[in-house]
């Protein structure tokens, strides 16, 4: 069974500098580092210290509240560096890597089928594979103890800039396939591949056995897993069901099929770049390595790991976050504006037909980092519900989050959303509200208050 | 632009943390962030921002009003002109107008702004832009002859106890600007209906023409005059001529096709909800058809079509600029349709079966905005409670499933 579901709402960002369709395979980096702070409310604690040898796949440091889960490393080398910020919390824990090789720790594979689902999980545990796994409701790295209602993959991404899996995957099809039929064994309902409409011819992911293959067409956001969830089986208080990023699909296939946590990956770089291809590197590159010349722009620029949505920004001695596939370039906006707000913005991408922009719709915009305004309360309505492609009243969930009203959050369908759900109301709001940290905020609060 | 920024750089130090003048730090920053859109950029959630902010859409409503405030500087001026028998070009007219009109919207924006700022000082923050829409609402609303005193102690009114009593833009209950007219409406009637007030000087022109009076269209059915006229008996009044708006009334009210001109304006940037709008003008129409088919014989009210019902006094105006305001209409998109739609049937309700007031639309809107909060929770009740029942259903579901 499989039907189409047309996504209506949504705005796509037409950008700069879109990723070409173009492998480029990239040396061994010299540093590789893993970041605590890509995962939502982990308390990292240490296995190493500066200075030790590890192997890829051993453990770097573990989550304090769940010691099961590990993060490993993704090369062999040295520690050289634990990155702390204030109050001595660990940002980055880097790898050295030594004569362009990558030694792996050798793992015991179990056999892939139902009756070994807790020999699976103990693997991917082992592995430091099994943060790949995200739970919903809290949009969160999943609970082992847990056994998901069921398990969605969306193999599209419709934001800004973003890479192309069907082209991506294709590299790694035998992996991926491995990857959902592992994945499938830990749950007792439905594995989902949700896959654009558009792509429907030759994709590699309809191969996919035992699966229930789900089409999707529309604009950004209707390759958010979560908006997929919603419109294919909606969160309820009390369930839970586990998302996983295709390339990650691949990782978890990889370690399967060759029994060692070989990360490589492929990031795209997109925006100001001179070459914006989709490189061939490993999990946690160093920006370094992948921007080798690339900028040429005489402007400040942002780097981005991720989508400029919902990505977060680093600089050029930092590193690829751990779920990212994109690097996005985009110029510092940190300038004032003459009358700014009385411009008729022939060169301004708006959501409104509010500057002249509208004309040359299929343009492809520049857009920097300015806040384009002062923050200011809600005042207009309707429009977010114009991005959401949800059945939430996103001013009354956001009102409630505010006030703290956790009866009102959870009855409003909090458990349903994840900040990047609402990341393009962030973007177009003309008040200038911090929408996906005030999500983020209860979708804690809430965590807090059922755990 | 170079000299503004000099300025700028040299004064801004007086004014941050440490300086002379600290505390009028918003106050300062209003005026810098009205030259110099601020050079912030973003630094959590997503990296990129709409080109749109709070000034441009306010502004975009400030532009969708000048058709009918320019229509109704010409209007004002032609009646004037009319009232003392002279018959003069467009632009003559539109001088006079404008002359007569100008007074009224220095009055309205600089008693709100100045206000504005008083708050803006005393609660640390940045001037909202809410009152540019306000102040350009308020002259559009008002008879042109209104003594400025009282319009400045009503706007002043409608600041303080509408909107800054609830904590400024965006959490006030009522709109600022029709509670203005309210206030004028209940305070003083003498000078806000009748033949006197919609022509400059009317009451007291010597050189006033025999015959003319200065009705309104509303005025002369609550008199029973079943042929509506401009200035003098004879002068019929034709559907196209009440379309087109040349007869007396409020400023900016009269001409349907200036107030659809800003509403076609609103509604391509996306600014206005084409819900609110499109159920208003619904619920008038629909009202006024079933008042025809109960009106008592002469009853002139009663028996006015439907259609000119939604051309003549305020109706046309208020559907379009008063509903239609974000921060006081319905916020849901189901509850904004209910909300247009009895704002519709109310206003014609009250036009008619009281002609004591028969500007029902500036209370219908007054008592729609008391009211949009009570629909909001209906309608988010039934998404809870939907909600509710799917989460029962899966449960029962899963518990057969496990047995």
């Amino acid at each position: 069974m499989s039907k189409v579901t047309h996504i209506k709402k949504g705005l796509k960002i037409n950008l700069q500098g879109k990723p070409e369709r173009i492998f480029h395979q990239l040396p061994l980096a010299e540093k590789v580092a893993v970041k605590p702070t890509d995962f939502v409310g982990l308390k990292p604690k240490l296995s190493v210290k500066e200075g030790d040898t590890v192997l890829a796949g051993d453990a770097l440091f573990y989550d304090k509240y769940n010691p099961d889960i590990i993060f490993t490393s993704p090369v062999s080398g040295t520690v050289e560096l634990i990155n702390r910020g204030e109050r001595r919390k660990i940002l980055e824990v880097v790898v050295k890597t030594e004569n362009d090789t990558i030694e792996y720790k050798k793992f015991n594979i179990p056999e892939i089928n139902r009756n070994n689902r807790d020999a699976i999980k103990k693997s991917l545990l082992e592995s430091g594979l099994w943060p790949c796994i995200i739970q919903r409701p809290y949009a969160c790295i999943a609970n082992p103890q847990d056994t998901p209602k069921a398990i969605f993959i969306s193999t599209f991404d419709t934001a800004p800039l973003a890479p192309d899996y069907t082209f991506l995957i294709s590299e790694y099809k035998s992996e991926f396939l491995k990857g959902v039929e592992v994945l499938n064994q830990l749950t007792d309902g439905t594995t989902h591949i949700n896959i654009f409409q558009e792509t429907r011819a030759n994709n590699p992911f309809q191969a996919a056995k035992n699966t229930q293959i789900n089409y999707f067409s529309g604009k950004h956001p209707a390759g958010n897993v979560g908006v997929q969830i919603h419109h294919l089986d909606p969160i309820n208080k009390g369930d839970i069901v586990w998302t996983v990023k295709p390339q990650d699909v691949v990782l978890i296939g990889r370690f399967f099929e060759k029994s060692i946590f070989d990360a490589r990956k492929i990031i795209t770089l997109s925006g100001n770049v001179k070459k914006p291809y989709y490189f061939k590197t490993i999990l946690g590159t160093s920006i370094s390595s992948m921007l080798n010349n690339q900028i040429t722009s005489k402007k400040e620029q942002r780097i981005i790991s991720g989508n400029v949505l919902t990505g977060t920004q680093v600089n050029e001695t930092g590193y690829v976050s751990f779920y990212d596939t994109q690097i996005s370039v985009i110029d510092e906006g940190n300038y004032p504006e003459f009358l700014g707000w009385i411009n008729p913005g022939f060169n301004k991408f708006s959501f409104y037909r509010s500057f002249f922009s509208w004309l040359q719709p299929d343009r492809e915009f520049k857009i920097d980092t300015n806040y384009h305004g002062g923050e200011r309360p809600f005042v207009f309505t309707g429009q977010y519900e114009r991005v959401l492609p949800m059945n939430i009243y996103p001013i009354h969930l956001l009102k409630s989050i505010l006030v703290n009203d956790i009866d009102k959050m959870e009855q409003l369908g909090i458990f349903e959303v994840a900040e990047e759900d609402f990341a393009l109301c962030e973007f177009i709001c003309p008040s200038k509200i911090e929408i996906q940290s005030i999500i983020r905020q209860g979708l804690d609060t809430i965590k807090k208050e059922f755990s | 632009m170079k000299i503004i920024k000099n300025l700028i750089d040299k004064t801004k130090p007086q004014f941050e943390k440490g300086g002379k003048y600290e505390k009028w730090l918003p106050v300062y920053e209003s005026f810098e962030t009205f030259f110099f859109v601020p050079k912030k950029v973003t630094s959590t959630g997503a990296h990129i921002r709409d080109a749109i902010d709070m000034k441009r859409s306010m502004i975009l409503v400030v532009v969708s009003l000048l058709p009918a405030l320019l229509f109704g500087m010409w209007n004002v001026g032609e009646l004037y002109y009319m009232s003392i028998g002279e018959t003069t070009s467009i632009l003559e007219s539109f001088w006079q107008g404008f002359l007569q009109v100008l007074p009224l919207i220095v009055v309205s924006y600089g008693v709100g702004l100045g206000l504005e700022f008083v708050f803006v000082y005393i609660r640390g923050h940045e001037i909202n832009e809410g009152f540019l829409v306000t102040g350009m609402l308020i002259p559009l609303i008002v008879p042109v002859d209104i003594p400025l005193w009282m319009l400045a102690v009503a706007t002043a009114f409608s600041v303080l106890i509408g909107k800054e009593a609830f904590g400024g833009t965006g959490m006030n209950i009522v709109n600022p600007a029709l509670l203005t007219r309210a206030f004028l409406f209940f305070a003083y009637p003498a000078k806000m209906s009748g033949n006197t007030v919609w022509i400059k000087d009317i009451g007291q022109n010597p050189q006033l023409v025999d015959g003319f009076t200065g009705e309104t269209i509303l005025g002369q059915k609550v008199n029973m005059v079943t042929e509506a006229y401009s200035g003098f008996v004879n002068n019929k009044l034709s559907m196209l001529d009440m379309f087109i708006g040349n007869y007396a009334g409020s400023v900016g009210e009269t001409s349907t096709i200036a107030i659809l001109i800003g509403a076609a304006i609103l509604l391509y940037t996306g600014i206005a909800s084409y819900r609110i709008m499109i159920s208003v003008f619904a619920g008038g129409y629909l009202m006024g058809l079933l008042l025809n088919a109960v009106a008592p014989e002469g009853n002139v009210l009663l028996s006015t079509p439907a259609l000119e019902h939604l051309l003549i006094g305020g109706f046309a105006f208020g559907a379009v600029f008063m509903a239609t305001d974000p921060v006081t209409a319905s916020q849901t998109n189901r509850g904004k349709w209910i909300y247009g739609f009895l704002i519709g049937v109310f206003a014609i309700l009250i036009r008619t079966v009281n002609p004591a007031y028969p500007e029902g639309m500036m209370l219908a809107i007054l008592f729609m905005n008391v009211f949009a909060p009570l629909i909001d929770h209906y309608i988010v009740q039934a998404n809870i409670k939907a909600r509710l029942r799917r989460a029962k259903i899966n449960m029962i579901q899963s518990d057969s499933e496990n047995n």
